[in-house]
């Protein structure tokens, strides 16, 4: 699309070279046998506060995040800022429900929350129905951390037709997927402390540096179309962007740490503690994304959209091209290379440690559960390190021969269906009231209205629920777990009648759940 | 002796921060306005990074009051 850029992509290929090496360096780092699943899929339970702040940081707040949010800022405005209170509501959660979840696995040696399920409910199928959502809803989230990679090597001028075009990429790809198997947890989670580095050097320069160069933030928003500044205001007979906003915040808050990723993140914390204390320190993240979704502003109002060297990318990549645009045009070139990095390999990071909780998840509770019972724990860590091979490669495929488009959707749609592990997961943290068969039928019907439900609404985010007169837009994930916790609820008494006075079945004891 | 400690584990008033935190979000009315801009920038974005940070106090002060 136009000239490489020799002196970013020396520093961008310098970068990457080194945190490939020290993604393989990892697996010596705080030695364990990674022929046990908990060594290579957990990094041993051994990080303490910081490490597990980096881990956790880099696993969800992604590169795609980093493209993604200031895109909807450019493209939609205000909206977008719903990233910041959803992730301002995940922080309570994490200190109260999933430090209890912690504990619980930990006593257990639990590493999925298919294996919490099993144990606290009994019932494989219900474990199954967890275990199938989670890895289905993380395979397009590692294909859209593809696509993070993709934009900014598109945008460093690397570019080509059929296989030349893709070898950028198969190349970051291998590397992921050869030190991932070699270093479990532990690659991803010495590579998040670079990555931060970078991250946080990136924002800060762009927020300081680009308002500066375009008059201040009084001239940039004064330069923002009045409907994109805020809010539009609801009109009669609806709640209007008002629940839209509101909702989408708290379903993608309540659905975050479900994601098997994250999920793994906490639980390779060396402490309950550790997790608490993180629940204080993960905001800084936070203000960081909120301050980079300002970037799509910059660009409008810099007017970057515009000119004529950056039209190619936006036609290839559209408003994903937003950032590396704005970059490339308000930074000297080594930064750019720099920056650029920053947003690569804070799209290995997660996408390595969603492939170590996929393959997780099919290791303990689809291969154990039901093909061989009784495996060795090497045979174990050796299925968990190939299926993590095989998760990769099926994103790659997808992302060279799927338009980009249908990731984005079916990350939408994995948003609205790893929710619907909420009940069994979530609330299974604090109650075995539940019939187990009871959440299997609300986890379908929850399933099965989140997706018709989003396709009546063309793969959009938000369902306009209309109640006697009124409309309600909100966010689909929180409409249908809803009517997945009503099913749950209405039929538990009624199966558990059936059941008569059989034991419940529940390995787990209250004490299990705190320290 | 060993049920006082569990029910202490389980609830503290402290926890009525976090709903604080949690809700606030959840109703944009409160903070969807231009005005008072601060440096230029809109109300609407400045006091929901504000909310970072009272959230982040708010938490660090559960975990140490939680802690003893």
């Amino acid at each position: 699309m136009h000239e490489i850029n020799w002196t970013a992509l020396g520093i961008f290929v310098g970068l990457f070279a080194f945190i490939s090496w020290l993604g393989f360096a990892a697996a010596r780092w705080r030695r364990g046998d990674l022929d046990q699943l908990h060594e290579w899929g957990l990094g041993g339970r051994r990080f303490g506060t910081l490490i597990t702040w980096f881990l956790v940081g880099g696993d969800v707040y992604t590169a795609y995040t980093f493209i993604a949010v200031p895109a909807l800022a450019f493209g939609a405005g205000a909206v977008a800022f719903f990233a910041v209170p959803y992730t301002v509501m995940i922080y309570p959660l994490l200190f109260l429900v999933f430090r209890r979840l912690w504990h619980v696995c930990h006593k257990h040696n639990y590493i999925t929350a298919g294996d919490f399920v099993r144990g606290r409910f009994g019932n494989r199928w219900l474990a199954l129905a967890i275990t199938v959502t989670g890895i289905i809803a993380t395979m397009p989230y590692i294909a859209l951390q593809l696509v993070g990679i993709q934009v900014v090597i598109g945008a460093l001028g690397v570019s080509g037709t059929g296989l030349v075009g893709d070898l950028p990429l198969l190349v970051a790809f291998v590397v992921l997927a050869a030190f991932t198997y070699s270093s479990g947890l532990r690659a991803p989670a010495s590579i998040a402390v670079v990555k931060d580095v970078l991250i946080y050097v990136t924002a800060i320069a762009a927020v300081i540096v680009i308002p500066i160069e375009l008059g201040g933030f009084g001239k940039i928003f004064a330069s923002i179309p009045a409907n994109h500044v805020l809010l539009a205001v609801p009109g009669p007979q609806s709640t209007g962007s008002y629940s839209g906003y509101a909702t989408l915040a708290l379903g993608s808050a309540l659905a975050l740490f479900l994601y098997p990723h994250s999920l793994t993140g906490i639980l390779s914390a060396s402490s309950g503690q550790a997790i608490r204390r993180n629940a204080a320190m993960l905001p800084g993240y936070t203000f960081m994304l909120g301050l980079l979704a300002l970037l799509g502003f910059f660009v409008v109002a810099g007017g970057i959209d515009k000119l004529p060297q950056y039209a190619a990318g936006f036609k290839q990549f559209g408003s994903n091209f937003a950032v590396p645009a704005l970059l490339l045009h308000s930074f000297p070139a080594w930064f750019v290379g720099f920056a650029f990095a920053a947003i690569g390999i804070g799209a290995l990071v997660p996408a390595a440690i969603m492939s170590i909780a996929a393959a997780n998840l099919y290791t303990r509770n689809i291969h154990r559960e039901f093909i061989n019972k009784n495996p060795t724990a090497k045979q174990e860590s050796q299925m968990a390190k190939l299926v993590s091979l095989a998760v990769k490669f099926g994103a790659l495929v997808f992302i060279l021969f799927v338009p980009t488009k249908y990731a984005i959707q079916l990350q939408l749609l994995g948003g609205i269906w790893i929710i619907q592990t909420l009940p069994a997961v979530m609330l299974g943290a604090y109650t075995r009231w539940f019939n187990s068969w009871a959440l299997v039928v609300g986890w379908a019907v929850g399933m099965l209205a989140g997706t018709s439900m989003a396709v009546a609404t063309n793969l959009t985010p938000t369902f306009p629920l209309a109640v006697g007169g009124y409309t309600f837009p909100g966010y689909t994930a929180v409409y249908t777990v809803v009517l997945n916790l009503g099913v749950a609820m209405l039929l538990t008494p009624i199966l558990e009648r059936f059941r008569g006075g059989a034991a419940i079945a529940d390995e787990t004891v209250p004490t299990d759940y705190h320290a | 002796m060993r049920s006082d400690t569990t029910k202490r584990r389980g609830w503290s008033w402290w926890y009525l921060l976090f709903i604080i935190q949690f809700c606030v979000p959840l109703w944009p009315p409160l903070y969807n306005r231009l005005e008072p801009t601060l440096i230029g920038i809109p109300f609407f974005y400045w006091f929901q990074l504000l909310w970072v940070l009272v959230s982040a106090v708010f938490t660090a002060v559960v975990f140490f009051v939680t802690t003893q």
